[in-house]
């Protein structure tokens, strides 16, 4: 286990390494200068070059890309070139919208995928499994920002259950904050809780057509029991990753469905760094979602080695 | 013919046969204002309503689909384009540094989800269709890449590729002649996932602004101009929305009648 764990370790830093480069010198290559866009077409050019020199523009590539990981890596990302703030401490505020939005939408999505996939299952071709099946084609097919605008229009604006868009804010309380992120959740939620359904169902009918199935039948347990106590644990495993893999995607997701609600999180942050050409922000942003896609599935990996020892020979 | 294959395909058709009509004919010019009748509900003659232009929706809808399909179709193109060629070589020199090399490639670049790479190429090169292409174009390489490898993997197992490589045949033509030509049953079926998914991603990208810019019509871009006047006139949003939804359902359901159709021991990942 500590030899797979540190040979998975190596290639996560060398994923981070080679990401944070990709992601340097993609931005690099922008054309403009932001310290001329910032100054206008009229400005002197002694007056652009003292701006670069004060964002740190005028020292070679590759030193400023050393200088961003470094920072980075002492939890200094660097200051916004339109705002002057350290990015930061901007990232910091937004994230306690975008991850709690992310967080609660995969607690959603579990806990409607588990009963409706375990249910299907269970229930292999009849008409419980086909309606669930059928609801989960549907699902994986809806735009979640299409079907956030249509939660307003019924939850907001006919029955004023909840307001249209904007966020109440930590200070107001954790139930006014969690109620303005509770329509964007569900949202978001929707489309990975059918692809996750359906991943709980085949992951658990493999298991039911297992011999360690009829055994546990053969030893006197009543249905219900075999599938909760050997059915649904070894279902799981699988279940697991697509979980992972989905927290990354609702954090990207998240970027759109703030678009919808108005609510101040990474996604309008980006947004707003792109038109303004703030680009250290949307560099920083980017790595950061790209950093816990990455970490997210080295740790997914990991539990899953540490659930299936079979899995640690195998790289 | 299985009904999957069938209802699928019928509504996949629908909006691809929609799209080429409007190359000749739409109801009306997609383009064209008409103050006075704005904001018509569905009736005739504007069958879909008019937006807050008075333009007619139902041709926007036709014009709109030419965007989403052809962004989708080309960058499920790209995709195969070039992660076809990488799984085959990475499965012909399995274990090699080149593998390694890709397969480690193929990871990285999944880290990156769709939308992070328009928001790269967009801080870049600015907004337009194109950036959809690419960054979308960019997600599917890995998906192709790891499942030709995968599947051509367990064909180089099998006893007709070792009659090939005892009639003295290079892993290159082995991988061309024999091994793609087994793996394309796979291609199409997850070929139909991606280009689902395309459209999905499409419409979210044109629907921040990541994507197609006006006046180029998109399905994502009209729900984004429908937003703030969907309390009166929910038909803005209602319409594109079922659009988007009916054409990716037509496409999933083509996908799994096509999969149980060509080989009902296929198993594709569906996430």
């Amino acid at each position: 286990m500590l030899r797979y764990t540190l040979k998975r370790l190596l290639s996560l830093f060398l994923s981070l390494a080679v990401a944070s480069l990709v992601i340097f010198f993609v931005i690099e290559v922008a054309p403009g200068d932001p310290a001329s866009f910032m100054l206008g077409i009229n400005a002197q050019p002694d007056t652009v070059a003292a701006l670069r020199a004060e964002l740190g523009l005028d020292v070679p590539k590759w030193q400023r890309y050393l200088d961003w990981v470094g920072g980075m890596l002492a939890g200094d990302f660097g200051t916004s070139y339109t705002y002057r703030t350290p990015v930061a401490d901007m990232i910091g505020e937004r994230l306690w919208v975008s991850l709690p939005l992310a967080l609660y939408a995969l607690t959603l999505s579990t806990l409607i995928a588990f009963p409706a996939g375990i249910y299907a299952a269970s229930r292999r071709g009849k008409p419980g499994d086909i309606a669930v099946m059928g609801a989960t084609q549907l699902g994986v097919a809806i735009p979640n920002f299409w079907f956030a605008m249509m939660l307003v229009l019924v939850f907001a604006i006919n029955l004023h259950w909840f307001s249209a868009g904007g966020f109440a804010g930590w200070d107001a309380g954790l139930w006014a904050g969690m109620r303005s992120l509770t329509l964007p959740a569900i949202s978001l939620a929707l489309p990975q809780a059918a692809i996750l359904a359906r991943v709980m169902r085949s992951s658990l009918l493999d298991i039911l057509g297992e011999d360690f199935m009829r055994t546990a039948r053969a030893k006197g347990l009543s249905r219900r029991q075999a599938l909760w106590r050997h059915g649904v644990r070894n279902a799981l495993i699988p279940v697991l990753t697509i979980i992972g893999l989905q927290f990354s995607f609702l954090l990207a997701g998240s970027i759109i469905i703030e678009q919808v609600f108005y609510l101040p999180g990474l996604g309008r942050l980006v947004f707003q760094s792109i038109s303004s050409r703030d680009l250290i922000v949307v560099e920083s942003v980017v790595m950061l979602l790209v950093f816990s896609v990455i970490t997210v599935n080295f740790i997914v990996d990991l539990a899953y080695a540490l659930v299936d020892p079979r899995l640690r020979s195998r790289t | 013919m299985n009904r999957n294959l069938l209802l699928g395909g019928l509504l996949s058709s629908l909006f691809v046969l929609a799209a080429l009509l409007s190359f000749v004919w739409t109801p009306f010019d997609h383009a064209a204002m008409d103050i006075p009748a704005k904001l018509k509900p569905p009736q005739a003659p504007h069958w879909f309503g008019t937006d807050h232009f008075g333009r007619d929706m139902f041709s926007m809808i036709m014009v709109g689909a030419r965007t989403s399909l052809a962004v989708a179709f080309i960058a499920v193109g790209i995709g195969m384009a070039i992660g076809v060629p990488l799984g085959l070589t990475a499965a012909a020199r399995k274990g090699s540094w080149l593998d390694e090399v890709i397969m480690r490639a193929n990871d990285l670049v999944f880290a990156f989800p769709s939308l992070v790479i328009a928001i790269l190429i967009t801080a870049v090169f600015g907004a337009g269709a194109i950036n959809a292409i690419i960054a979308i174009g960019i997600f599917n390489i890995p998906v192709f890449a790891r499942i030709t490898r995968s599947a051509a993997l367990s064909l180089w197992e099998r006893d007709f590729i070792l009659a090939a490589r005892v009639a003295g045949k290079s892993s290159t033509r082995i991988s061309l002649e024999h091994i793609l030509p087994n793996v394309t049953n796979l291609l199409i079926v997850q070929g139909t996932i991606q280009f689902s998914l395309g459209i999905l991603a499409e419409a979210g990208l044109s629907y921040v602004g990541l994507g197609a810019q006006p006046p180029t019509p998109s399905w994502g871009r009209m729900l984004a101009d429908a937003q703030t006047m969907v309390s009166f006139a929910p038909h803005l949003a209602l319409i594109p929305g079922l659009a988007i939804i009916l054409t990716v359902l037509g496409l999933n359901l083509m996908g799994d009648g096509l999969r149980d159709h060509l080989d009902p021991r296929l198993r594709v990942s569906r996430t």
